[in-house]
């Protein structure tokens, strides 16, 4: 039974998270290099609702688990069933994409199975015979390259790094249904439930990013509603700002980041923040709106295909990395854009 | 309560690193707690004031990374420990979390150990992981909010951070848990925190004090190079008007061909 290169499919109710996608074109093109083809897992509600998809990406096998007790995402369980089919079977590598599962899997897999787990990878080749990485450090000003000695070597793509696997409908296979195997008494925590989800695009995996910073908040043309504070004021200041940092992103179909600055102000959730403490992302287009560019949110956008930066601060650092910017107030220069690229792309 | 948390000491996040001669170097730039750790400690305190009990800091490091237990013993922290061998000179995480394994079984008891999310030296984000795999612990990643916990029932309930929006989970103590920033602000060190902890005597476990030898580690690191610079020609855009500047620059990024 299967092949020496596995990837972890991660998928949520029978949807594969594209960075899955990513995962398995590495694995394919390790594949390639090693001989052999892919077998890629499937755990999970609705599992099965992807196997063929996996098939047309270019798995040669696919093993999946659908089972009450891995409805939702749990680290246990999940990870026993992985670790358990690969004793069984010593696949030589095993590929996750870098999710928040998948990272947490990898992690526990090394523990189970007696290996190293390199997680995180922009880059991988083939030195005799082992997987030798290419891993960002100390908040990507570093590149480290890593292998591991043991098998199976345990990997995580880093989200956008690698070519998606490219479907072909040609394609396809039978499913292996594999069983679970922690009883749900066995598995120590229970998922009581989920709180709403943000909305929008995600940002790790968005193409386009738009983020504003501090400089969203103080537009003197806007006079707050009556009775609020002076921090409110502030508040309700920066969202009217991120609304227009959020109608760019609508019209170019990408998600709204954040800069430190207006997360600790409260202007904006946690989740959008972007940096060294917040998300690291890697988008086609990073346009910077009211942020000045420290080093420690560069840490997460440094590696953006093409940075725009739009402040009033000629000397803004962030104009170092940019690839066009703009000194001018983001009030008329934001709103401005939204409007031309409406224009340009028919919305 | 008995509650751990572990901390790693790291250069600042403004340091310059560079490689030199195949090694990560800083300059004068200070090594400092790790910032999530510091997210960590705070959570760790909150426990200990809304339940009462104890926090011991512990890292695995060098003699200097001393200054990092002192610091979270300045925010609160009751007692400090330093694992360090030099038997563990290149451990890879699954290596160090299995020591951190054993000093947490050494102090015996504990209920509770917080974590970072991940250290920003080598930004791994995995060790929280493996040491609660390691004790055969229930491990609660990402946590953003402690809901609830309970110590005589021996359970604890937590909001975490997924992709798909906040995941409610409760697990039974003994836990790990590793923290993300909307845990809440650390606080900073009080005078008397400061003091306290610079008259603090710290006690060293060697593995042998663990009973434990060094664990094999699988991850080898060969090769370290700077990060290749970003070459850009930034291309200042100007004009007569916002909309003007709107349009060329509407006009060069879709020539980038990134849309
Ligand atoms: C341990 C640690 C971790 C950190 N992690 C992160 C992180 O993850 N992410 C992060 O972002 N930061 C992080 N920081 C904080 C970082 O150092 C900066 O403080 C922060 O990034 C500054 O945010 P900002 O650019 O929005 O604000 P500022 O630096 O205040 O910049 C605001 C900018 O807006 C411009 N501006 C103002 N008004 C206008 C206008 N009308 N039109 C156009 N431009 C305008 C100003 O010229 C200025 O450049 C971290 C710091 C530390 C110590
Ligand atoms: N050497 C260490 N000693 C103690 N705790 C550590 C050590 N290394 C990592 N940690 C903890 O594990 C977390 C994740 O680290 P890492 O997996 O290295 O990114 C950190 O935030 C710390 O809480």
């Amino acid at each position: 039974m299967s092949e020496k290169i596995w990837v972890y499919i991660d998928q949520v109710k029978g949807t594969a998270h594209p960075a899955s996608w990513e995962a398995l074109g590495a694995g394919l093109i390790l594949a390639e290099k090693l001989g052999g083809g892919v077998t890629a897992l499937v755990f999970g509600a609705q599992a099965a609702e992807i196997a063929n998809d996996v098939f047309q990406h270019g798995a040669v096998e696919v093993l999946y688990a659908d089972d009450p007790t891995l409805a939702d995402y749990r680290a246990e369980p999940y990870t026993s069933l992985l670790t358990g089919l690969a004793k069984e079977a010593s696949p030589e590598v095993i590929i996750l994409p870098t999710t928040t599962r998948g990272r947490e899997m990898a992690a526990m897999a090394a523990i189970d199975l007696n290996t190293g787990v390199m997680p995180d990878v922009t880059a991988m080749e083939i030195e005799n015979g082992r997987v030798v990485v290419t891993r960002p450090v100390y908040a990507g000003k570093l590149f480290a390259k890593a292998y591991c000695e043991a098998n199976p070597q345990l990997i995580t793509t880093r989200v956008r790094s690698f070519p998606k696997a490219e479907a072909d409908p040609a394609r396809s296979g039978s499913p292996k249904q594999v069983a679970p195997v922690m009883g749900e008494d066995q598995i120590p925590s229970k998922v009581m439930g989920y709180t709403q989800a943000t909305g929008g695009v995600s940002l790790s995996d968005a193409g386009v990013i738009v983020s504003g910073g501090r400089g969203v908040s103080n537009n003197p043309a806007l006079s707050p509603p009556a009775g609020m504070d002076e921090k409110q004021a502030e508040i309700w200041k920066a969202q009217e700002g991120f609304k227009l940092v959020g109608d760019l992103a609508g019209v170019l179909g990408g998600a709204v980041g954040a800069s430190r600055a207006a997360v600790d102000a409260g202007y904006i959730p946690y989740e959008h923040q972007v940096g060294q403490t917040g998300k690291v992302v890697s988008p086609d287009l990073y346009i910077a709106c009211g942020i000045s560019g420290a080093i420690q949110h560069q840490a997460g956008m440094r590696t953006s295909k093409v940075i725009v930066a739009i402040n009033k601060d000629p000397e803004a650092p962030i104009f170092r990395m940019a690839r066009f910017g703009v000194v001018g107030d983001l009030f008329n220069i934001v709103p401005a854009l939204s409007e031309a690229f409406r224009q340009r792309m028919g919305k | 309560m008995k509650i751990v948390v572990c901390v790693k000491q790291v250069p600042d996040s403004a340091a310059k690193v560079v490689v030199e001669d195949g090694k990560a170097t800083w300059g004068d730039a200070p090594l400092v707690i790790n910032p999530w750790d510091e997210f960590a400690v705070e959570a760790a305190l909150v426990q200990k004031e809304a339940h009462g009990g104890e926090v011991t800091v512990v890292t695995v490091g060098e003699e200097a990374s001393k200054e990092a237990l002192k610091h979270a013993l300045a925010m609160g922290c009751g007692e400090a420990v330093l694992v360090s061998d030099l038997a563990l000179v290149g451990a890879d995480s699954q290596a160090v979390a299995r020591v951190l394994a054993a000093a947490i079984q050494k102090m015996g008891e504990v209920d509770l150990v917080f974590f970072g999310r991940q250290a920003i030296d080598g930004d791994m984000g995995v060790t929280s992981i493996q040491t609660g795999r390691a004790l055969g612990w229930p491990v609660l990643s990402l946590v953003s909010v402690i809901s609830n916990l309970d110590p005589a029932g021996q359970v604890i309930r937590v909001e975490r951070s997924t992709e798909e929006g906040r995941q409610i989970v409760e697990t039974k103590l003994p836990a790990v848990v590793n923290v993300v920033k909307d845990i809440g602000e650390p606080r900073y060190p009080s005078f008397m925190g400061i003091r306290k902890a610079s008259r603090a005597t710290i006690p060293t476990w060697s593995l042998g004090d663990l009973g434990i030898e060094a664990p094999a580690s699988a991850v080898k690191w060969p090769e370290l190079e700077n990060a290749p610079v970003r070459e850009v020609q930034t291309e200042m855009i100007s004009g007569d008007s916002p909309q003007e500047i709107a349009d060329k620059l509407a006009d060069k990024i879709l020539a980038e061909k990134v849309l």
